[in-house]
Order: C-alpha cells, then sequence, then structure tokens
C-alpha cells in the first residue's frame, strides 16, 4: 500500500489552485469592454449612415411627409450644426438628440417607453413557452434519432423553421380570428386590448391575455421550431461520448443515463445558443407585432419606416442592436459560470 | 464453480453486407482470485468479448453462446436483473480517457453514483473516500472535475469507480495503452495488488503480451475472434508455441516507445477484417510455417493451440 | 495532364451523385426546386404581361377560388395564380443573387482572415463579429431606408447583413487547413499569398461553401420575402413577399380571403425547406466527419 501512496505523491500535481478573482475580473473585463466597442461602433454606424448620402439631409427627413414651416425651421436648425456637434450631442444622449419624431412629433424616447412593455410580455412569454417546449421536442427526438417521433417532430420544426413567421401569423388570423374553413372566429382582430377596457382590473388582464393568444402562439411556434433544433443536434453529438456507456455500465437505466449525464452536458451548448438567437427572436417580433397591430417597439419600427421617420428609426435600431449585445454578453458570462471546464 | 466462464460465445455484428462475426466462438474460465489475461492485435475481438460480460454492445450485435458469471448466464437475463448485476457483482475498469468521464460532474459524484444506486454503503462520503485512499489519492480530490487531474490520476478514478461496489469481478480493457511507461507500471501495480488484496478475479486485456506475462496468473491469446493459444502466463510469454503468439512475444519492447510494441517482429500483413476472415486457419496468409491443409480445414483448439503444425 | 484530373473530378461527381440519390429528403428537396425553376423559367414565355397589369385586370376583386381564377383574384382582380408564378421568378432571381453576393464576401473575407494574421486579419475578424452581432432585420431596414426602395438595393442590402456566417465559417475551415503540412511544403518553394489561397485554401474549401451556399440561399429568401412585405423592396415586383404585402395592406385578411394569404407564403415554405433539406443532404454527404443531421 505504501508503493501507492508513494506514488500518488510522486506524480506532478495538475490541479491548479482556485483562481484569484484578479483573473476572473479581467476575463469579465474583457468581455464586458469588447461589448461596449461593438456598442460604440453602433452609436457611430447609426449617426453617420443618414448622413452619407449626397444632397440635403433635409430630404431623407422629410420625405413624404408634409411639415409644417415651424418644424422645417427646428429640423434645418438642428440639420445646419456642424457634423461634429451633431454627433457629439447625439452620443451624449442618443434617445434624445434634440430632433423629435417627424412622424409622432413627440420625443423619441417617450415614444419607446410607451412601446416597452407590450413587446416585452409579448416576446417573454413567446420565448419562455418556446424554450420549455422546444427543448423538451429536442431532447426526446435527439435521444431516438430515426424513430417515429424524431421523423415527424423534425420534419414539423423543419417546416416551421421556413415559413415566414408574419405569414403564420396572417393565416391563423384568418383562421381564428375570421373565422374559416368552418372554424368560428374566436379571437381578436389586433390590438393588446378591446378599446375602453380597464387594464388594472382582473378582467382587464383577461381581455389583454386574450388579444395575446394569436401573436403569441405564432412566436412560440417559430421560436420552438429553432430551439428543439439546436437541442436536438447537441444531444446527438452528446450520444457518440464514451462516458455514456460507462453510465450504463454501472447500472442506470436508459432515461437516467439520458437526465443525469446527456441532457445536462448537452444543455450547456442549447442555453448558450437560445440566448445569442435574440436577434432572430427580435426579427420575428418586428413583423408579428405588424401583423397583429401589437403596440409594442416592433410596430413602432414599422411606422417609422414607414414614415421613414429617420429619428424612431435610428432609436429603435439602437435599442434592438443594445439589447442584442447585451443578451450574447449574458451568454458568455452564464457559460463560464456554468461549465466547470470553463471555470476554472 | 468458476467465477467467470465463456461457453462457445460468438458475437456478429449486423451490417448492409451480412452479419460480420467479430468474436467467433471463445470458450475460457476464470477461477475466484485469478487474473486472465487476454492478448491481441486490434480488431482481434478481446474488447467485444469483454463488453459481453455485461451485455454493453451495441443493438445491433448478436450474441450467441452462454456467459456464466457464477453459474447465471448473463446472455439470457432479463433485463432488471442485468442492471443490478452490472458493476455490483462484475465492473469494468475502462480506458481514463478525457471523455469517458462526465465532464460536468466531480470524480466523487461519480464514483458515488454506483454505490447509491446499488445501495451498497450507508456512508456514502466515507465509501469514496476510503476507495480514493485505496487507489492512492487524496480524499479531498473527490470534489476535482475529470479535466483537473492527469491521465494516471483519471485511471486510478476508473479503477476506484470500479471497485466501488466491491465486485466480484473486474474486466480491464487496456488500462494502461494512454499512459506514460512510468505510471504504467504504477496503476499495473496498484490493480493487481488490489485485486489480489481484495480477492478478486480479474479479467486484463491489453496487446501489449509484455504487459501481460508479468501481471498475470493466465493468458489467452486472441487472433480474428478466436482464441488461438492458453496457458500458463510465464509459459506463454517464454515458451509461445502458436506461430502468431511466437511473433507477439518476439517483439521485445523499448522502454518508451510506444509504437514498438505494436510491431511483431517480421510478422508481415495485417490481421484480416473481420468480415472477410481467411477460409481453414485464419492466420494463415501470414504464417512462416503453413501448409496446404492449413487453408481448407478449421483448426480447433488442441492442449490450449489452435495450430495443426505444432506437436501435442 | 488536365485530363487525368477531369477525369477524376468526374469520377468524383458521378460518385457523389449516386450517394446523393439514395438521400430520400436530398431528393425530395431537389425535386421541388427543379419544379420552381422550371416555373421560373417558363413564366414569361407561357403568360402574357398583361397579367401583371392593374388597369387591364377583369377579375372581381378579392374573388374566391374558381375556374377561371384556381387560385382566386388580388385587390386589385388580377389571377392570383398568374401573379404567383410570376413571383417565383423574382424571389428565386433575388434570392440567388443576394446569395452569390454574400458568399462572394463571405468567402474571400473568410480565406483572407484565416490565412493572414496580424492588424488586417484583426480588422476583418472584428467586422465579421460585429455583423454577427447585429441582429438582422433592424439593420436591414435601416440600410434598406436609406438606399432607397428597389430590387438592386434589396440585393445589396441581404448581401451586406448576409456574409458573416459564412465568412465565420470560412475562417475556421482556413485556419484547419493551414495547419497541414502541405501548406507548409508550398510556402517552403515559394508560393505567395495569392497562390497559396487560391489554389489550396480555396479548392479544399468548396465543398464547405457548395453546402453552406445552399443553406444561406434559404435563409436570404426568408429575408427577401420578409423584406419585401415590409415595403423595403421594389413595389411594383409581385415576388411572394409583396403579394402578402398587398394582402395586408388591402385587408385581405379581415376579409378572410385566405386565397390571398395561402398560396404565397406555401410557395416560400416549400422553396425554403426545399433549399434546408438540399443542404443538409450536402452537409451529410460531404461532411467527413459524418455527423447525422
Amino acid at each position: 500500500m505504501s508503493l501507492l501512496q508513494d506514488a500518488a505523491v510522486g506524480e506532478p500535481d495538475p490541479i491548479r489552485a482556485p483562481r484569484v478573482s484578479g483573473s476572473v475580473l479581467r476575463t469579465v473585463g474583457g468581455k464586458v469592454l469588447r461589448a461596449f466597442i461593438t456598442l460604440a461602433f453602433v452609436v457611430v454606424f447609426n449617426f453617420f449612415l443618414f448622413r452619407l448620402l449626397p444632397g440635403d439631409p433635409i430630404g431623407l427627413y422629410t420625405r413624404g411627409r408634409n411639415q409644417d414651416a415651424e418644424q422645417l425651421a427646428e429640423l434645418r436648425r438642428a440639420l445646419d450644426k456642424p457634423i461634429l456637434e451633431q454627433f457629439l450631442t447625439y452620443v451624449r444622449n442618443p434617445f434624445d438628440p434634440g430632433i423629435d419624431s417627424t412622424r409622432f412629433s413627440r420625443p423619441v424616447w417617450e415614444m419607446i417607453g410607451e412601446r416597452v412593455w407590450p413587446t416585452l410580455l409579448l416576446l417573454g412569454t413567446a420565448i419562455v413557452l418556446a424554450s420549455i417546449i422546444g427543448i423538451w421536442i429536442g431532447i426526446r427526438a435527439g435521444w431516438k434519432p430515426g424513430s417515429r417521433f424524431d421523423k415527424t417532430s423534425t420534419g414539423t420544426t423543419l417546416t416551421l423553421y421556413s415559413m415566414p413567421e408574419f405569414w403564420l401569423g396572417m393565416m391563423l388570423l384568418i383562421v381564428f380570428s375570421v373565422g374559416a374553413f368552418g372554424i368560428p372566429g374566436l379571437f381578436p382582430v389586433g390590438g393588446i386590448v378591446t378599446p375602453g377596457v380597464d387594464t388594472s382590473t382582473p378582467l382587464g388582464w383577461l381581455n389583454v391575455l386574450w388579444h395575446m393568444v394569436l401573436p403569441c402562439t405564432t412566436l412560440t411556434l417559430i421560436y420552438l421550431a429553432d430551439y428543439s433544433l439546436v437541442m436536438r443536434a447537441s444531444l446527438i453529438d452528446e450520444r457518440k461520448q464514451e462516458y455514456l456507456a460507462l453510465a450504463r455500465a454501472k447500472g442506470l437505466r436508459d432515461v437516467m443515463v439520458r437526465q443525469k449525464h446527456a441532457v445536462p452536458n448537452a444543455l450547456l451548448p442549447t442555453i448558450t445558443l437560445i440566448f445569442l438567437s435574440l436577434g432572430f427572436v427580435v426579427t420575428g417580433a418586428i413583423t408579428v407585432e405588424t401583423v397583429f397591430s401589437w403596440p409594442g417597439l416592433g410596430l413602432l419600427t414599422y411606422e417609422a419606416l414607414r414614415g421613414p421617420d429617420i429619428p424612431l428609426l435610428q432609436a429603435t435600431f439602437l435599442l434592438f442592436s443594445i439589447a442584442v449585445i447585451v443578451a450574447n454578453l449574458l451568454a458568455e458570462l452564464l457559460y463560464a459560470i456554468i461549465d466547470p471546464r470553463v471555470r476554472s | 464453480m468458476s467465477l467467470l466462464e465463456f461457453r462457445d460465445v460468438t458475437v456478429d455484428y449486423a451490417s448492409a453486407e451480412g452479419p460480420i462475426p467479430a468474436v467467433r466462438g471463445v470458450t475460457l474460465l476464470v477461477e475466484r482470485g485469478e487474473v486472465l489475461g487476454i492478448a491481441g492485435e486490434s480488431g482481434c475481438g478481446k474488447s467485444t468479448l469483454a463488453a459481453t460480460v455485461l451485455r454493453l454492445l451495441p443493438e445491433n450485435a448478436a450474441i450467441g453462446g452462454e456467459m456464466l458469471l457464477d453459474d447465471v448466464d448473463v446472455l439470457t437475463m432479463k433485463w432488471g436483473k442485468l442492471r443490478s448485476v452490472r458493476w455490483a457483482e462484475a465492473a469494468i475498469v475502462f480506458q481514463g480517457a478525457l471523455h469517458a468521464l462526465n465532464p460536468v460532474q466531480s470524480i466523487g459524484d461519480q464514483i458515488a453514483e454506483p454505490i447509491r444506486l446499488h445501495k451498497t454503503a450507508k456512508d456514502v462520503d466515507a465509501r469514496v473516500a476510503q476507495l480514493l485512499m485505496q487507489v492512492g489519492l487524496p480524499a479531498s480530490r473527490a470534489k476535482s472535475y475529470p479535466h483537473q487531474l492527469s491521465g494516471g490520476q483519471r485511471q486510478r478514478v476508473m479503477i476506484a469507480m470500479a471497485l466501488a461496489c466491491s465486485p466480484d469481478l473486474i474486466v480491464a480493457d487496456e488500462p494502461t495503452t494512454a499512459l506514460d511507461v512510468m505510471v504504467q507500471a504504477q496503476v499495473l501495480d496498484l490493480l493487481t495488488g488490489l485485486v489480489r488484496d481484495l480477492g478478486m478475479g480479474m479479467v486484463l486485456i491489453s496487446h501489449d503480451l509484455g504487459v501481460l506475462g508479468t501481471t498475470c496468473d493466465r493468458i489467452a491469446v486472441m487472433y480474428a475472434g478466436q482464441v488461438v493459444e492458453t496457458g500458463a502466463a510465464l509459459e506463454i510469454f517464454d515458451h509461445p508455441k502458436h506461430p502468431y503468439t511466437k511473433a507477439l512475444a518476439g517483439a521485445f519492447p523499448r522502454v518508451g516507445d510506444p509504437a514498438a510494441r505494436y510491431a511483431p517482429v517480421g510478422l508481415p500483413g495485417d490481421p484480416p477484417y473481420p468480415g472477410d476472415i481467411p477460409a481453414g486457419c485464419a492466420f494463415h496468409p501470414r504464417c512462416p510455417i503453413a501448409v496446404d491443409e492449413c487453408t481448407s480445414a478449421s483448426v480447433a483448439l488442441v492442449d490450449g493451440v489452435r495450430c495443426i503444425r505444432v506437436g501435442a | 495532364m488536365s485530363s487525368v484530373a477531369t477525369q477524376r473530378r468526374k469520377a468524383a461527381f458521378g460518385r457523389f451523385w449516386t450517394t446523393y440519390r439514395h438521400d430520400r429528403a436530398g431528393m425530395a428537396g431537389l425535386i421541388i426546386l427543379v419544379f420552381f425553376v422550371l416555373v421560373a423559367i417558363l413564366a414569361p414565355i407561357l403568360i402574357p404581361d398583361d397579367a401583371l397589369d392593374v388597369t387591364k385586370a377583369d377579375g372581381e376583386r378579392f374573388d374566391g377560388p374558381s375556374l377561371a381564377y384556381p387560385l382566386g383574384t388580388d385587390d386589385s382582380g388580377r389571377s392570383l395564380i398568374l401573379l404567383l408564378a410570376y413571383g417565383t421568378r423574382i424571389s428565386l432571381t433575388v434570392g440567388i443573387a443576394a446569395t452569390l453576393v454574400a458568399m462572394i464576401i463571405g468567402t474571400a473575407v473568410g480565406i483572407m482572415a484565416g490565412h493572414f494574421r496580424g492588424p488586417g486579419s484583426h480588422v476583418l475578424v472584428g467586422a465579421t463579429d460585429w455583423f454577427l452581432v447585429i441582429p438582422f432585420l433592424p439593420l436591414a431596414i435601416v440600410l434598406a431606408t436609406v438606399l432607397g426602395p428597389s430590387t438592386l438595393n434589396l440585393i445589396i442590402v441581404i448581401g451586406i447583413t448576409s456574409w458573416a456566417g459564412t465568412a465565420r465559417l470560412i475562417r475556421a475551415q482556413t485556419l484547419s487547413i493551414e495547419e497541414r503540412p502541405y501548406i507548409e511544403r508550398s510556402k517552403a518553394l515559394g508560393a505567395g499569398n495569392w497562390h497559396q489561397m487560391t489554389r489550396h485554401v480555396l479548392p479544399n474549401v468548396l465543398p464547405l461553401v457548395l453546402a453552406n451556399t445552399t443553406l444561406t440561399v434559404a435563409i436570404v429568401i426568408l429575408s427577401e420575402t420578409t423584406l419585401s412585405f415590409l415595403g423595403l423592396g421594389d413595389p411594383l415586383a409581385p415576388s411572394w413577399g409583396a403579394l402578402l404585402d398587398r394582402a395586408f395592406s388591402s385587408g385581405a385578411v379581415s376579409r378572410g380571403a385566405w386565397w390571398f394569404v395561402l398560396p404565397p407564403g406555401i410557395c416560400v415554405v416549400l422553396v425554403v425547406l426545399a433549399f434546408t433539406l438540399v443542404g443538409r443532404a450536402l452537409e451529410r454527404i460531404l461532411d467527413p466527419r459524418g455527423a447525422t443531421a
């Protein structure tokens, strides 16, 4: 036995001592810095893109709109300042650069403030539902590839993934709101609440919920297609790993091998990818809110682009970019926390 | 009553071109407290044979014959009984490669898993600590993750895991192949020492006849899915009878050069692809003393040797 | 010399085709694609230009399917099935053109970013990462608004917003290819950067590019449909997305005119699905790691 202990002592010890927080801060700081640089480029891009075109910038701001003399004069004053001064004004507060929304004639941040909560409500619900259902489908399909469940679910999710989300929304509206093919139209055609209903009462909330069913279903179906395909691919890769054979040799049932060993490992990249697909989520939100007249940031973007309302367009682009950059940052940090291989 | 008995075990893999025979009728015995070595090159069927002990083969494998563990046939066991037998009566020491262990679970949890599953100890943490000490690792390592350990340490963890439920039989499948030479010696000593101290039986699989010669009681040499020679370990090593065993034993390993072990001295060609085994004696295309008879009739195992050119 | 290489390439293609033929999903996708390409090619030949002219439309507005109008009429009374056939041309043309733009930029950037070290490569990688992070639709909307609504601008906008995924993939592949010994040997023999990139890296990267291109077309067509729906494409071109925009803006939804909404969407789903199936089949065949998809 002493031979063994000698052997253990004699071997070089590869365990690194737990990292002092200094290095953790450095990694986190590095990632945050990169996020800021990305954001800086967005701000610069946002500002200069609209100034790049030859000719009078006023033309772009007032394309197709009839502004009264006072608004025009104000716009001209703002746009006549030297470019650098305009840029600095913009950077100081990108959501209130002194130029109002040309379509609504109100400060941009006011409009955004109004429309944030409906979007968060709709997207939040859809993402949570899609994650739960999508991951469940992905696990069942990925654990037994080629099975009937796998073939059916993969075929369905691939089809959903190939669908324009706004088209799905329109079809759901026709069938379930207007009524077609024998199905009665039970759901509202659009909006977030029936006019006149007080949203601070429980009855009001039910009314909002009733309005939310169709748009949320549309988004959930589209998102869960993406999530389930990702989870499935991740689990299929994980199935090949050797430690699963070891788990089986120990006497674990197939379900336990899947749940206790394969899924936790396969879930790591899936969760990260879900965070990283916020860009995809945002794209869906814009078109679906438009179809259902859901008064959120997506509809605001659509209204802005119809103008075109340049200040509003810039603001929504900036806001969406911030959201996605933050989500990416969170994904990187989350992975570093959860995966023990990265932690040490 | 032997601990382990292979009775004419055959394994065929289903494939698009028909069944591929990986194991073609193996009969072997392992007694309690005995160490049996199985030697052979890659593809001879030794790892497949080892996997039959706990029925760990993939679904497209068809197993024939009988495999008796304590006189009960594992191959016809009900699924539930098999799961209770796994690890508690016989356990496998896998190669300690990085992905042979779950990368996101601590090694303590992984060692504890079979203990909790088979309920073989009341104080699981104490048992894990005891096992770690038995293999020469400090108990504090229980919280480490696999990537934090060296190759040798991971192999020790594999051994500790195999011993967790105090099985009667250990099957060690190439436990030292991926390790440095010095670490190899340490791990082998550890393994054989524990087996003897705890009175278990062991099947040790390796392509390295030198490793087997010094640690086993008996050796069986496999080629193309069959046993071609068996006997006492030192006999096989010093006085091999079958031409293939002679070639294997003739390869003197050079210290520090693992590649040298793979090539038997002066043996042309490669082992046959299992789907395309030559008629008669499977070894005849490479055999230095083959005659016409060797290409036609299949050869039986006589006095521990499967060769018509070796006198009784 | 070159005939030996040509023979080998022909034989390789023959082997590839035999393998591909057995892939059921891939074949299904290919058949669908061939159908739509035929429709796109034959449309201007078989369908009179008058079908697109709003002033010459003589059907009832928002009429359901009938013998004369198999898929009903739009908000101006034009026959939808003819519009749909014309739309195939536009959607496929824009899809393929924009994909070409994205693939050329993406492959060039990817190979250069993988081959060169130093500040130039850092800039390329940084640009790739930036375009990967920024959400597609908001960026495309901003670009399209600045450039103005036209088919050419649509192709440019989609090309600019879609090249980054390819670039990242190609760069990773380039890095792994350049680790192989024959690249070092060619450098020792005096091969310059251009020669290495075009004669050694590019041919090895091409199979990956092919599979990736097919999958990119799928995404690009969805993007084109979305942008046209939002009104950012040529308002006169009846691409499928533009048809859906017409349907939405003219109130087809509240009228329950499902024949206006269902067919363009189904066409999009079929074409995108077809490209996806073909792309996944190509990945399966060309990826030596053989991951089941």
